[in-house]
């Protein structure tokens, strides 16, 4: 594999619910193996755009695309390629920590169940729950209810789901937004060391946030069509420090939102 | 504290008297329904329980009203339910699925929405004439406890739909999408995520709606007729049902059968009474436990 290829490729994206076009010729590439953040005001486009990488948008009956995504090279929005099997290869984490009303263990078991996990099942769970720090605080109570745990623990416990069926790309759709400080810092470490073995894609709100946790980040805007495009994309330290779009500029100094 | 320009009348002692006279209103109007309900009750207790005993639930009809019993209606209702719930349970709860899983939001899905809430209020008498045409003629059922059991098992069929459908609507949508994201595919979303969470309330409709099947006289009258019952009913059998056999009762001439029809009302309240018990616990019990 050549892992300096990018692991996306999304060429001229147009994305529509019915008549109502949220993307605008969206052209970008996502490098394996780093965290890139996307952000922009609300209603930029940032979470669709996302939701473009796993299909997730296949779900909203009005949604339609034009232009390409490609994964690994491929389409993957091509007819033979399967939704269900694309998504268990690109993971998910929501806004709202989502765990289901089901047992801690139950729920990291969950994805290894319904896509056929061939290897020991506690071996697995044990596996991904200390992947995603959570581990310590929860080997004694498995078979408690996930929903008895902090909105910190339950994020960190969707994002061991997420890492059971074994993804190559995590989808982070502003997964701190719903938590306190300390719960927000503990998920930015986590999404650091998890970048040594996935690709992440991090949408968020926070500024810092982004500076903090990315490699490189894209910034997108709404145009006066209210559709989202993308101003600029590029490394972190350089959005920051150095925009090259004055958009982007005055957009990280606050000078609007 | 005077008003510098009176351009208000404010009468505020007027309102208040329209305020209390309303009050009194809806106040009688809840007394009304508590009242009736107690009267009901008592007069139904007084008249019932000297003949409330071990072997009026254990003995089968009779024409001497000191030898006659309910255990043919007891029985019949049991199994009568029984193979209503297997029937409405799995069609129902199959049909909330697709109406809220699977079915595209179109005209056509929109039509048939609104035609099972339709037919939730369709008087239980209609049904029992089509469980008459079609289990008792049309598919040669005879009229037997299958053929009464299909029939409340349709008439309880829309309160069943209705009820599942509230159930699954109920569900967070995070659940659906975090199991989609998992690579779960749509029946898998179902099973996992979809269902344990509305499982309680869909338990919770089905106990109400089966104790709605279990207090209607009308359709069984229909399907079965007025039968002298003395064995337990198989479901293939003839086969007479609690409301039926209270029914028959109080058309009887005698004082005293009209007291053993009191005696099976009580009977029938406690029944239904322990199931609308249970769908209350049932509800409880998931509440708490989810929102630990």
């Amino acid at each position: 594999m050549n892992y300096a290829a990018p692991i996306f490729k999304v060429n001229r994206l147009n994305l529509f619910y019915d008549a109502f076009r949220a993307l605008n010729n969206i052209d970008m590439e996502i490098r394996r193996y780093s965290i890139t953040a996307l952000i922009g005001p609300s209603g930029c486009g940032k979470s669709s755009l996302l939701r473009c990488f796993n299909r997730m948008n296949d779900l909203i009956p009005t949604a339609r695309i034009e232009g390409e995504v490609l994964f690994e090279d491929a389409d993957l929005y091509s007819p033979n390629v399967d939704a269900t099997e694309i998504r268990s290869r690109i993971g998910m984490v929501f806004q709202r920590p989502n765990p289901f009303p089901k047992s801690i263990y139950d729920n990291v078991a969950f994805g290894l169940k319904i896509n056929g996990y061939q290897g020991e099942m506690d071996e697995a769970v044990e596996r991904s729950l200390r992947q995603a720090a959570l581990w310590g605080e929860v080997k004694d109570r498995l078979r408690n209810s996930a929903l008895d745990l902090s909105g910190g623990q339950q994020q960190r416990l969707c994002i061991a789901r997420a890492l059971a069926v074994e993804p190559e790309v995590i989808l982070m759709d502003e997964p701190a937004s719903a938590l306190d400080p300390i719960a927000t810092l503990a998920i930015e470490d986590l999404v650091r060391e998890l970048s040594e073995r996935y690709t992440i894609v991090i949408v968020t709100h926070n500024m810092q946030q982004a500076a903090r946790v990315s490699d490189e980040t894209a910034f997108l805007m709404v145009g006066e069509d209210r559709a989202g495009y993308l101003v600029e994309h590029g490394e972190t330290n350089q959005i920051f420090t150095n925009p090259k779009n004055e958009r982007t500029e005055a957009y990280i100094t606050g000078r609007f939102s | 504290m005077a008003r510098i320009a009176n351009r208000f009348d404010p009468r505020l002692a007027r309102r208040k008297m329209v305020g209390g006279i309303f009050y009194g209103v809806f106040f009688a109007a809840v007394l009304v329904s508590i009242i009736s309900l107690f009267v009901l009750l008592i007069q139904t207790a007084v008249e019932g329980l000297p003949w409330l005993d071990f072997d009026f639930l254990t003995n089968y009809m009779s024409r001497k009203p000191e030898l006659a019993g309910i255990k043919a209606a007891i029985m019949g209702t049991l199994i009568t339910i029984v193979f209503t719930a297997l029937f409405t349970v799995p069609v129902g709860v199959g049909a909330a699925i697709y109406l809220e899983e699977y079915a595209p939001k179109n005209r056509l899905t929109q039509i048939i929405e609104i035609n099972i809430s339709n037919l939730a209020g369709v008087p239980s008498v209609v049904y029992g004439l089509l469980g008459l045409g079609v289990f008792v003629q049309l598919m040669s059922l005879g009229k037997v406890v299958l053929a009464g059991a299909l029939t409340l098992g349709l008439l309880v069929l829309p309160i069943v739909i209705l009820a599942s459908r509230e159930a699954i609507r109920a569900v967070p949508n995070e659940y659906r999408l975090g199991a989609f994201a998992l690579g779960a595919d749509q029946w898998q979303v179902i099973k996992g995520a979809v269902l344990p969470s509305a499982l309680p309330g869909i338990l919770t409709g089905t106990i109400l709606a089966l104790s709605r099947a279990i207090g209607e006289a009308a359709p069984i009258l229909v399907i079965s007729g007025l039968v002298y019952v003395t064995f337990v009913p198989g479901p293939l059998d003839r086969f007479t049902v609690m409301p039926l056999q209270i029914f028959t009762w109080v058309g009887r001439p005698q004082e005293d059968f009209r007291s053993l029809a009191a005696a099976g009302i009580i009977v029938l309240l406690i029944i239904l009474l322990s199931m609308n018990a249970i769908a209350v616990l049932v509800r409880n019990k998931y509440q708490t436990r989810s929102e630990d």
